[in-house]
């Protein structure tokens, strides 16, 4: 299954003082292990641009389309044979302690 | 209405514990097989009608066999009426080879698990929300009808029905496994399916309650017991639910009003669940929390009576606990503890700090204890004041009366 990952900051980080799991460990070992398939970090807040069409007309803003103090801050593509598995890639990534991750499946169409 | 009306006329034979015994197993299975939660559950329920219809003439040598046999066929023909893909038929097939040779259970990595230990820890996933676990464990494993379900949560029918609906789709959309978690996983899942099994049994122990869900969560808790004889947390568990159901019959008067431990009739009290429940207790080596709670509900239930009661291994029990899961309702609780083991002077030294920052003040229970302190520490006029605050804060009408009485006997009193 493909889980789109969606790596956030949060308000109340973790305040264990362990160091944090690496990042470049962690997608070394991902990719090696096929999990993950694509994935990056994303630019601040001030390089987003919001685009809309309304009746016609397109509306391009500055800045994220939701106001939350939480961000996304990067994203993996993951592919795993369930959640459990999804679970586990995301608990050993470092922005499960320092934000909070969210795993979201691709949708499921009825064939 | 009645929550074990699901068991029908079938209820009446011996018959019926067979096939109360044999749901979940078929319902797990047939969700193995298939991976399809409401056929699963249809079938099975069929498979109990048909028995009640037919058992009547003589039950099956094997009742938990035939009905597996009936749901199984009764999967086959829907799912060939549907005509799905090739693989599920082949399961059913496979299904029925081995059902034919008596296993009833199917190697995982190796190792043979069976399918009710996969569907308990499926419906406890921490991955839906808490009450769909709660839910969805009556609903799929123990065969209480939708409608009973909502009753006992206050809801309507229809809206219990979609949040199942919910829960069994993000099941199959998340990709939530039917697979018991191995090695640490399990260390790490085993509290949440713990908690909601307690969760269910005081769904049923509780003043305003569906008393049949206690029994269905200590059957439940017996049989997990059962399929994990490693694991003492679900051992002390069951003893818990088996200590505190012990006084269901005790811990109402003539009127229902709820009775406080010292008010009970002890000659009430289920002398079977008792000893099985301090028997288990016996066999747990190490003290986690349910264990420790277990050991509060034992030193109670080996008192004769209220006075031979062993406050200070209760309040030793209540310390442990207060490391290990400190929450303000643990801290009163051993308060208390601390009121009737050393004096009510040191239970309320430790009610003002489980008190500091004010982490008690929308518990209604807190003054009362307080109240109940202060009295038996001779200030008998300000012990009348707490109550009548205390009377005010009930969330019920018997809850108040009690307590107004009290504080007409402290006032007399001072």
């Amino acid at each position: 299954m493909k889980y789109m990952m969606l790596v956030c900051t949060d308000t109340e980080p973790d305040t264990d003082t362990a160091p944090e799991p690496d990042i470049h460990a962690w997608v070394a070992e991902n990719d090696g292990a096929g999990r993950r398939l694509d994935g990056h970090e994303l630019g601040p807040l001030s390089t987003a641009t919001t685009v809309r069409v309304r009746n016609g007309r397109l509306l391009v803003s500055d800045g994220p389309f939701a106001e939350t103090k939480e961000i996304i801050v990067g994203f993996d593509l993951l592919e795993c044979a369930d959640l459990d598995e999804a679970i586990e890639v995301a608990r050993t990534h470092p922005m499960a302690r320092g934000g909070r991750i969210e795993l979201r499946p691709f949708a499921v169409y009825e064939q | 209405m009645s929550s074990t009306a699901y068991r029908g006329a079938a209820a009446a034979s011996a018959a019926a514990a067979a096939a109360v015994e044999s749901y979940p197993r078929i319902v797990a299975t047939l969700i193995r097989l298939t991976g399809d939660w409401t056929l699963a559950e249809d079938c099975a329920q069929d498979a109990l009608a048909q028995a009640v219809q037919r058992w009547g003439g003589g039950v099956p040598d094997n009742p938990g066999g035939w009905l597996m046999t009936v749901a199984r066929n009764r999967a086959l023909d829907v799912l060939r009426r549907a005509a799905v893909e090739r693989r599920k038929l082949h399961d059913l097939a496979v299904l029925a080879r081995t059902e034919e040779s008596g296993a009833d259970q199917a190697a995982d990595d190796g190792e043979v698990v069976d399918d009710r230990l996969r569907l308990i820890f499926t419906c406890c996933h921490p991955a839906l929300p808490l009450e769909a676990r709660v839910a969805l464990t009556l609903r799929t494993i123990c065969g209480v009808p939708t409608g009973d379900i909502a009753r006992a949560f206050l809801i309507g029918e229809s809206t219990m029905t979609r949040r199942l609906t919910r829960a069994k789709t993000k099941i199959a959309q998340a990709g939530i496994p039917y697979r018991v978690p191995q090695g640490p996983a399990l260390a790490e899942r085993l509290p949440g399916v713990l908690a909601v099994l307690y969760l269910l049994f005081t769904h049923g122990y509780n003043a305003d309650g569906e008393p049949a869900f206690a029994a269905e969560a200590i059957r439940l808790t017996r049989l997990l017991a059962h399929l994990m004889p490693a694991q003492p947390e679900v051992r002390a568990l069951l003893a818990l639910c088996l200590l505190q159901d012990s006084r269901r019959t005790a811990r109402r008067d003539g009127q229902g009003r709820l009775l406080t431990l010292d008010q009970q009739d002890r000659s009430r009290w289920d002398r079977g669940a008792i000893v099985e429940g301090l028997a288990l207790l016996a066999e747990v080596p190490e003290d986690g929390p349910y264990a420790l709670q277990a050991r509060i509900a034992a030193c109670h239930a080996a008192a004769a009576t209220p006075a031979d009661t062993d406050w200070v291994r209760i309040a030793d029990c209540y310390d442990a606990l207060t490391r290990q899961q400190p929450s303000p309702v643990v801290e009163l609780n051993r308060a208390v503890a601390h009121g009737y083991a050393y004096g009510p002077a040191a239970g309320l030294a430790l009610l003002a700090r489980a008190r500091a920052g004010g982490a008690l003040d929308d518990y209604p229970h807190t003054i009362a204890v307080e109240a109940h302190l202060t009295a038996r520490d001779g200030d008998h006029g300000r012990a009348a004041a707490l109550f009548r605050r205390a009377a005010a804060a009930a969330r019920t009408e018997p809850e108040r009366q009690a307590l107004l009485e009290r504080a007409e006997d402290e006032s007399q009193a001072g």
